[in-house]
């Protein structure tokens, strides 16, 4: 894209300087700023103003702010004065695309040092291997609540799993016709679902049959399915289109069966793909908190049976330890922050697993 | 059910292969883990319907507040589609121009990390960015809001009186401005990167600076593209729970003031709030407003669908 991009960049400059010497009537430019230009302005932004702002105690994010409009305006004036209004708006469009990518990064980069800070006090083995009960004060930890996160997590992995894998293999391999096209449709609005109307259709589907004083961690990882099913399907239906039909037809041609075709020929052909897309998914569910919180509730014990009473799970813990501290309330802060590092931790490890799967067993035949 | 491959629709007759009772078992079990998707999102509608139902016949006075269920659900919609507009309003634009930065203007070699990289922003649990917002970007926005205060207070949004801690619906909905950002910004990227690239050549070879490049061949193709992303954008931000239910405080006031400590709450905020210690009708009620919620988000994405799906085969899962 940029490549084509950037080549026709040159072309036409090319053409412009061959153009100037016989038509110098043209609107072109008739001069270009220097390679160094844009470089020396955001120096010159960057001490003037921004230094300006930190001389008059404004701190240093107003003097970023300033900097960057001070930088905008000045490349926009000198190219407006060197090289005329065209070649300003698009420089001028430039530095603005470059700091919305940067305002964008900004509150990444500011959550993860904010969550580092406050969390690493009690990132420590204790953490890790205490449970909430008896604890009133400093200590303790949030091993129930891990083992919780896991239990659910995996219940809802194996659940959803097999329905969104066989979903997609029918709507790639069988799928003709108004029914397909119309769980295709649907499969999208349930990406949309709100985690918290899935929490609540859980309840509702357990409090029907046995009470509204339920909670089990089986409803939780009922919820916690409803989200992770559409992201499965969508992950692994890119994946098996992607699979070459010369593949397909080179099984048919040796007399496999349609069923062996899929479970032997493109799902293994697809499979990194597939297991990247799942990876993903969980990542996406194990760090849901509103379903969980309505479905689940809260304990301070472990509880290893998901389907008997509340269980604790990380996410969850984090939030009750933020909002309904205990006294002192700050070894329950600290507590609340290491949790959301946890989930950090994991969520950012999944999503990297899942890049490397995806790069390191792609097949080459993909066309990718 | 047909069994020959129909991809390229030209395979001859002869490449039919062998049918076998497990072809009728495999077929058969993937159209039922389909079907299955279909009865979940029935389920959803049915259920919540089912739990809703006693909050609907219930007499006003019974209900939290003792008012009708619409006065007690529309303040919550009111500070729900508010939150959700301010996050729109901010996310869309800067969306939009990530969106142009990782196309158009990123070093190649770096496009697809950088990608990367915005993708990470919509792997932050909710919970994280609750906690951001309560203990960073709220006690950072009281410098704002006084300044806003002060020069523009004429303006309803920033009446004032101004919150000390910051937890304000303008902080919730920056909050969730963020949250939405990177699906925007992936709807966006994919429609951008569809431009044809002849488009883009022949106006560079008209003599187009990168920006008018853009302008001319780019934005017109992918603006339903944007579209649709910004509402897939608006229907997360209507649904999103945990960093709303963290980060505002609330009163049950309607009001536009976006810096004060009275806000409205939101609907899925209510219900995380409240669903804990509640029991009997006012649970009921709680569900019936879960169930606004879901008819609200249902047609949102709905309407977004439609359009991506007229345009191709995209969606925010992958």
């Amino acid at each position: 894209m940029s490549a084509g991009t950037e080549r026709g960049t040159e072309q036409r400059t090319d053409t412009d300087s061959a153009l100037d010497v016989s038509l110098p009537s043209v609107d072109s430019p008739a001069s270009e700023l220097p390679g160094w230009a844009p470089w020396a302005l955001l120096g010159f932004a960057a001490v003037v103003v921004g230094g300006g702002t930190l001389l008059l105690g404004r701190g240093i994010a107003l003097a970023v702010a300033f900097t960057a409009v001070g930088y905008g305006l000045a490349m926009w004036g000198t190219s407006r004065v060197v090289e005329g209004p065209r070649r300003a708006a698009d420089r001028l469009v430039t530095v603005v695309v470059t700091v919305a990518f940067l305002i964008a990064m900004a509150p990444l980069v500011s959550v993860v040092i904010t969550v580092l800070a406050n969390g690493i006090a009690r990132f420590d083995a204790q953490f890790f291997t205490y449970s909430m009960r008896g604890v009133v004060g400093e200590g303790g930890g949030a091993y129930h609540a891990i083992i919780g996160t896991v239990i659910i997590t995996a219940l809802a992995g194996i659940m959803a799993i097999p329905v969104g894998l066989m979903t997609a293999v029918y709507l790639v391999e069988y799928g003709r016709g108004r029914l397909p096209r119309a769980i295709t449709f649907f499969v999208d609005v349930m990406t949309g679902i709100p985690s918290i109307v899935a929490g609540l259709f859980a309840f509702a589907l357990f409090a029907l049959f046995a009470g509204p004083g339920i909670r089990m961690g089986l409803m939780g990882s009922v919820a916690l399915s409803v989200l992770m099913i559409p992201v499965v399907v969508r992950s692994t239906e890119e994946m098996l289109k992607i699979v070459p039909n010369e593949l397909r037809e080179a099984s048919y041609a040796l007399g496999v069966p349609k069923w062996r075709t899929i479970t032997k020929v493109v799902i293994p052909t697809a499979i990194a793909g597939i297991a990247s897309g799942i990876t993903l998914a969980i990542a996406r569910v194990i760090g849901e908190t509103a379903p969980l919180l309505i479905a689940v509730g809260i304990t301070t014990g472990v509880n290893l049976n998901p389907f008997d009473s509340r269980m604790a799970t990380l996410p969850v813990f984090s939030y009750y330890s933020y909002v309904a501290p205990g006294v002192p309330r700050e070894p329950f802060i600290d507590r609340a922050w290491t949790a959301a590092l946890v989930l950090i931790i994991l969520v950012m490890v999944l999503n990297l697993v899942a890049r490397l799967i995806a790069r390191l067993f792609a097949p080459k035949t993909a066309g990718r | 059910m047909t069994t020959t491959t129909t991809e390229t629709g030209t395979e001859p007759v002869a490449s039919r292969p062998v049918q076998q009772r497990g072809d009728r078992v495999f077929a058969a079990l993937a159209k039922t883990a389909g079907i299955v998707n279909l009865v979940v999102l029935a389920g959803v509608a049915i259920f919540l319907l089912a739990e809703a139902f006693p909050a609907l016949i219930a007499p006003a006075a019974e209900l939290p507040g003792g008012r009708s269920l619409i006065a007690y659900i529309a303040p919550l919609a009111f500070g729900t589609i508010l939150s959700a507009g301010i996050a729109l309003v901010v996310a869309t634009p800067l969306a939009v121009s990530v969106a142009l930065f990782i196309t158009h203007y990123a070093p190649r070699r770096l496009a697809q990390s950088l990608g990367y990289l915005v993708d990470l922003l919509a792997a932050v649990p909710s919970i994280v960015y609750g906690l951001w917002g309560a203990a960073v970007l709220g006690p950072a926005s009281v410098g704002f809001a006084t300044w806003a205060n002060t020069y523009l207070g004429w303006v309803p949004f920033f009446a004032g009186p101004v919150s000390a801690t910051g937890r304000t619906m303008l902080v919730a909905g920056m909050v969730l401005a963020v949250m939405i950002l990177p699906i925007i910004t992936a709807v966006s990227r994919e429609v951008f990167l569809q431009t044809p690239k002849l488009h883009e050549e022949a106006a560079l070879a008209l003599g187009a600076t990168r920006w008018e490049m853009i302008r001319m061949a780019v934005l017109p193709f992918g603006r339903s593209g944007v579209i649709s992303g910004a509402m897939l954008g608006l229907g997360r931000a209507l649904g999103e729970t945990m960093a709303v239910a963290i980060v505002l405080s609330v009163s049950g006031l309607v009001t536009f003031n976006l810096i004060s400590s009275g806000n409205p709450s939101t609907i899925a905020a209510n219900i995380a709030l409240q669903f804990p210690e509640s029991s009997g009708v006012a649970v009921n009620v709680l569900i019936a407003s879960g169930l606004v919620l879901f008819v609200i988000t249902l047609i949102v994405n709905g309407i977004a669908r439609y359009i991506v799906n007229r345009r191709r085969e995209f969606s925010g899962a992958n």
